[in-house]
């Protein structure tokens, strides 16, 4: 490990003033990533401040939305009653994730600033270039089993981990940041950057910016949402394929259709193509079946991930037949 | 030569007792070998070769050793040479046991991936670890090998495997002919990926130098092992080595030989004159315990209409080290299951770069198995038979390959008895006609077997009665959660006519009575004969003292008819006196005798192994291609069972291992930079508690007076062997698709593997 020095601070204005000033802090929130990255030696900063005791962990109901606190721990996102019954999606997405351990650790803009799980990115000795930019991308003509067929771009073809970040992006929303120059809000499929060629940047935000909070809007239609994940086991695993899926039937057709992907593309992956097919369409198999498999035209498997194009097409359609029902169940 | 009655030891020995070291693990009080720091400790790490063939070149550590609390860099430039050539062999054997014939920094090769080629010592782990990270280590890369297709073309058949242990080639009969005769034929590949053990402590050394005299705190199956290795590697005596391992949090094969790292934490504590603590990473033991070897077997199986076995012929191809010949031997066991004339078996390997493979929990037995009950299932399905009915048509009530005897058996009983419970006979043959839902539901069988390994030297403890009516029992054995120190509690509970509570366990540490490495399923019988046998002799040392002694109650009587129970010895309808009593009027605080027991040798007359029969039902989701255990139900005849606890756990823990093994464990191999590209826990997927179903674990009950005094056979591997291939028979029925190759994935249930 790296040796570095730590602060910790207890307001947000310090917290990003202490980052911001120094190109060398980075910001601790849970650790569940972060400590790994300074173990593996990813990470190498000179200084990390502690922001575990800034006051922006609650979770506020607004006007038929929630606010999530930037420091909201997982685990109390997915109990809370208002994030149960208006977006069970989110609740179902950061049950799957990780373990309880973790879950009680991690937070909510911890989640969204995770780091890729792709073994040649934690690994020293193998090219990549999210870590080294220019090193090339052992993955691509490797060990890709696990990697992303969508958004991926010749030069990194990791997939995000995260499940949550799949269900906010399904819901449209919100991240808050503050920086050194105020407060601003990117909406969350702005929030994560395609890799191109420029994979080592992930996200539009600026050295010392700082999550404070996710706002998740008003979507009426969310209450019978559902989040699928398919995985080789059954708990404690990132998936290989999961879909969110929000979905409106009036008279048998599709009126509304929000669908989020992981475990298959770049960053949470807003699945507007499918969403455009189905809207207005039969809320039928057929439908659910055209939707996904246009989705997924514009997929580039490399060797051992090539089943995961099949693979999500099948767990959207899963997954928008276990919402219609839902819906047919709740009314 | 008894004179305690069978019920009063079945009192002691076979009840459900709790692990000794049960409280003190859970709770965090165990101190592992990692956690002693005597005064003055300081931290070494390895460093891993980069490149998976080739040379350093040369090795910078000006930073390094700049680096604040850095105390030494060493490596092929600078080590000591050793004593010594290591030389690969079982620990089972009793001697030196280095899990490879290759010692690491010896000079400039780099022989395969995490090789270790560096060793950094300072006064803490973090600045170690980091001056780790500041060596500039140059290499010149050549070709590598670390493939099945890397390695086919370049196959031999070697003379021998498994450290020279098993010939490399075995038959009996003619296959050619028996496979003529067969009406069917089952002709398949199955491949295997490679496996690691990944026990949850990882391997770590702390040792300490007083005097000339070497105190090793290493985890291990084996403290003797470690001791006679370190010795032999560092020429010095044996008697000036001692080895603790009090408590070792699991191991699964990947402890059960001596690797590098205790002998280079010597190295580096004499090095440094201060006691080293050397702990291997998790990312490390991908590299430094050995593992199971990726393997391809094909199996060809003839049986005539009526499903008789007329021949199997049983070839296995798999990538070995630079340095040895090493297989697990897959083939072994296969070959004695059946009743069948003709048998050819063949290993095939090939150099890899890549350590020594290594024993890991039902080392050739797992994968053989899977490749012969896949094959006896597909038969079953193309004669019409039942599995299980096919299987009894093929008992063999002799060791097929020696002709001998079994010690025991009772194989017929575990096919009754599961059939039974798990509701086989209900079954509809047709695959694919049961659904739940989204699921396709099937169910399948598989044999299970395991050899009785034994110790080739004398096995010893000492059993202490203290006149407060308590006891300790003593060996130098390994608990690494397995149940031994309750077994020995109740072992010597049942000779003594005390309870197991009042028994102590002391274990770990080659200061007390030497036993054998706890390896092969063989601890418990080697360990529980030693322990039965000193604690026999101080029963009767007991009972003599006091039938000689005139103020005796029992004075005169005959010690063959003294009994022993509540700590009291007595002849029926007369009187008797407790152990207490007797000690104190001899102005004894205590009493202890030694035993030593001597294991049968090769030449006993009989064949032994034990045997059981695996059920699984499987629920798969074909648009998914998820595969989900719906239960397991295993019956084991192991012979005597020592502590039905411990033994049970065993047993679950091994069918679980199974389910592992059919759909999730592969450790995959990067071809283009000659690493294992999956070296974490969270790459290397291990079931979960949420994988885990119901698993049922039944005993048929077998007496076997061969095999050791108490006729134990052990627990610790035979609940693997089979789970994979009563899963993936299973799967077979649910879907109607065979599958060969291990883990059965999503992608493979796709159809896209």
């Amino acid at each position: 490990m790296h040796p570095f020095a730590y602060t910790r601070v207890s307001d947000v204005a310090t917290a990003v003033e202490e980052v911001a000033s120094d190109p060398g802090s980075e910001f601790l929130a849970g650790g569940t990533t972060e400590v790994d990255m300074l173990r593996v030696g990813v990470a190498r900063p000179r200084r990390v401040v502690d922001i575990n005791a800034l006051p922006i962990s609650r979770i506020e109901e607004g006007d038929g939305g929630v606010r999530l606190g930037g420091l909201a721990r997982m685990s109390d996102v997915a109990a809370h009653p208002v994030v149960r019954e208006r977006y069970p999606v989110l609740a179902q997405a950061l049950e799957k994730g990780a373990s309880p351990q973790l879950r009680n650790m991690a937070t909510i803009g911890g989640n969204l600033m995770q780091r890729v799980r792709c073994a040649y990115f934690r690994d020293g000795g193998a090219a990549c270039n999210k870590r080294v930019p220019g090193s090339g991308c052992a993955a691509v003509g490797g060990v890709n089993r696990g990697h992303a067929v969508l958004g991926t771009s010749e030069h990194c073809i990791a997939a995000h981990p995260s499940d949550a970040a799949v269900a906010l992006t399904a819901l449209d929303a919100v991240v808050r940041l503050r920086g050194p120059d105020g407060e601003r809000s990117v909406p969350v499929d702005d929030f994560f950057l395609l890799p191109g060629d420029t994979p080592e940047r992930e996200h539009p935000v600026g050295h010392g910016e700082l999550i404070t909070a996710v706002d998740v809007p008003p979507v009426p239609a969310a209450r019978t949402s559902v989040y699928l994940k398919v995985r080789d086991r059954e708990s404690y695993e990132f998936a290989l394929a999961s879909a969110a899926v929000v979905l409106r039937v009036e008279d048998g057709m599709v009126a509304e259709a929000r669908i989020g992907l992981g475990g298959v593309a770049t960053k949470p992956w807003r699945a507007r193509e499918a969403e455009g097919a189905l809207v207005g369409a039969p809320a039928e198999g057929a439908s659910y079946e055209l939707a996904a498999v246009r989705e997924m035209q514009g997929a580039v498997p490399r060797g051992m991930n090539a089943f995961k194009v099949e693979l999500a097409e099948r767990t959207v359609v899963r997954a928008l037949h276990m919402a219609a029902e839902r819906q047919g169940g709740a009314r | 030569m008894s004179t305690v009655p069978q019920e009063t030891r079945a009192a002691q020995t076979g009840r459900p007792m709790d692990r000794a070291d049960a409280r003190a693990k859970v709770t965090g009080a165990a101190r592992y070998s990692a956690e002693y720091a005597p005064p003055g400790t300081v931290h070494a790490v390895l460093v891993g070769a980069e490149i998976a063939a080739g040379e350093v070149t040369g090795i910078d550590a000006q930073e390094a050793l700049r680096s604040d609390g850095v105390l030494a860099v060493l490596s092929h430039l600078n080590l000591p040479p050793l004593a010594a050539e290591p030389h690969l062999l079982p620990s089972l054997a009793g001697a030196s046991a280095s899990g490879q014939s290759f010692f690491p920094m010896r000079d400039a090769r780099v022989h395969y991936a995490g090789q270790p080629v560096a060793m950094v010592v300072a006064d803490t782990l973090e600045r170690a670890g980091h001056a780790a990270s500041l060596l500039r280590i140059g290499y010149r890369g050549e070709p590598h090998v670390t493939t099945l297709e890397e390695g086919r073309e370049h196959s031999y058949e070697p003379e021998r495997i498994f450290a020279g242990f098993m010939p490399g080639r075995m038959g009996r009969g003619d296959v050619e002919a028996g496979l003529a005769e067969a009406d069917v034929v089952v002709d398949a590949v199955h491949r295997m990926s490679a496996n690691h053990h990944n026990p949850i402590e990882t391997a770590a050394a702390t040792a300490h130098w007083e005097d000339g005299r070497l105190t090793v705190h290493d985890s291990t199956q084996g403290p003797t092992a470690t001791r006679l290795t370190v010795a032999e590697l560092l020429g010095i005596p044996p008697s000036q080595v001692r080895v603790v391992a009090t408590a070792v949090g699991g191991s699964f094969g990947s402890k059960a030989m001596i690797w590098a790292h205790p002998t280079l934490a010597a190295m580096a504590a004499r090095h440094v004159r201060a006691p080293v603590k050397l702990s291997v990473t998790r990312e490390q033991m991908f590299t430094a315990c050995g593992h199971r070897e990726e393997q391809e077997q094909r199996i060809t199986v003839g049986a005539r209409r009526d499903g008789t076995l007329t021949a199997i012929r049983h070839h296995k191809l798999s990538p070995t080290s630079p340095f040895d010949d090493w297989a697990e031997p897959s083939l072994e066991m296969p070959a004695r299951m059946y009743a069948c004339p003709n048998h050819e078996g063949v290993y095939r390997l090939f150099r890899a770069n890549t350590m020594t493979p290594a024993f890991m929990r039902a080392p050739g037995e797992a994968s053989g198995m899977f490749a012969l009950e896949t094959a006896m299932d597909e038969l079953a399905s193309q004669l019409g038979i039942d599995p299980v009915d096919l299987r009894l048509r093929n008992h063999s009530d002799t060791d097929p390959t020696s002709g001998l005897p079994w010690s025991s058996k009772g194989l017929r009983e575990c096919y009754e008895r599961g059939a039974q419970m798990f509701g086989w006979h209900d079954r509809d043959p047709v695959p694919g006609t049961r659904t739940d839902g989204h699921w396709l539901v099937g169910t399948g069988m598989a044999s299970a077997v395991y050899p009785v390994y034994q110790a080739m030297n004398p096995q010893r403890a000492r059993v202490r009665l203290h006149a407060d009516g308590r006891a300790v029992a003593e060996t130098a054995c390994a608990e690494f959660g397995t149940g031994v120190g309750a077994v020995m509690r109740q072992v010597a509970a049942a000779a003594l006519g005390i309870d197991a509570e009042q028994v102590e366990a002391r274990y770990g540490d080659t200061d007390l009575p030497t036993t054998v490495a706890a390896v092969g399923s063989a601890g418990s019988g080697a360990i529980s004969a030693a322990v039965h046998t000193a604690a026999t002799a101080l029963r009767e040392q007991m009972v003599e003292r006091a039938v000689a002694d005139p103020d005796s109650p029992l004075h005169g009587a005959d010690p063959a008819r003294v009994e022993v129970a509540g700590g009291r010895m007595f002849v029926r309808d007369g009187g008797g006196e407790s152990y207490t009593d007797l000690l104190r009027r001899h102005m004894m605080f205590d009493a202890e005798a030694l035993g030593s027991w001597d294991p049968p040798g090769s030449d006993a007359g009989f064949a032994a192994a034990t045997f059981g029969a695996q059920f699984a039902e499987v629920g798969v989701d074909p648009d998914l291609g998820l595969v989900r255990v719906r239960r397991m139900l295993g019956v084991f005849a192991p012979g005597r069972v020592l502590n039905a606890k411990t033994a049970r756990s065993q047993l679950m823990g091994g069918m679980l291992w199974g389910l592992g093994h059919a759909l999730l464990e592969a450790t995959r191999m990067d071809p283009d930079s000659g690493r294992w590209a999956n070296a974490s826990m969270g790459d290397y997927l291990l079931p979960v508690n949420a994988d885990a179903p119901e698993v049922r674990v039944e005993f048929a009950e077998v007496e076997d007076r061969m095999v050791n005094p108490l006729g134990v056979k052990g627990v610790g591997e035979v609940g693997v062997v089979g789970a994979s291939a009563a899963i993936a028979n299973a799967v077979h029925h649910a879907t109607g698709r065979r599958f060969r190759d291990l883990p059965i994935t999503v992608e493979a249930v796709l159809g896209r593997g």
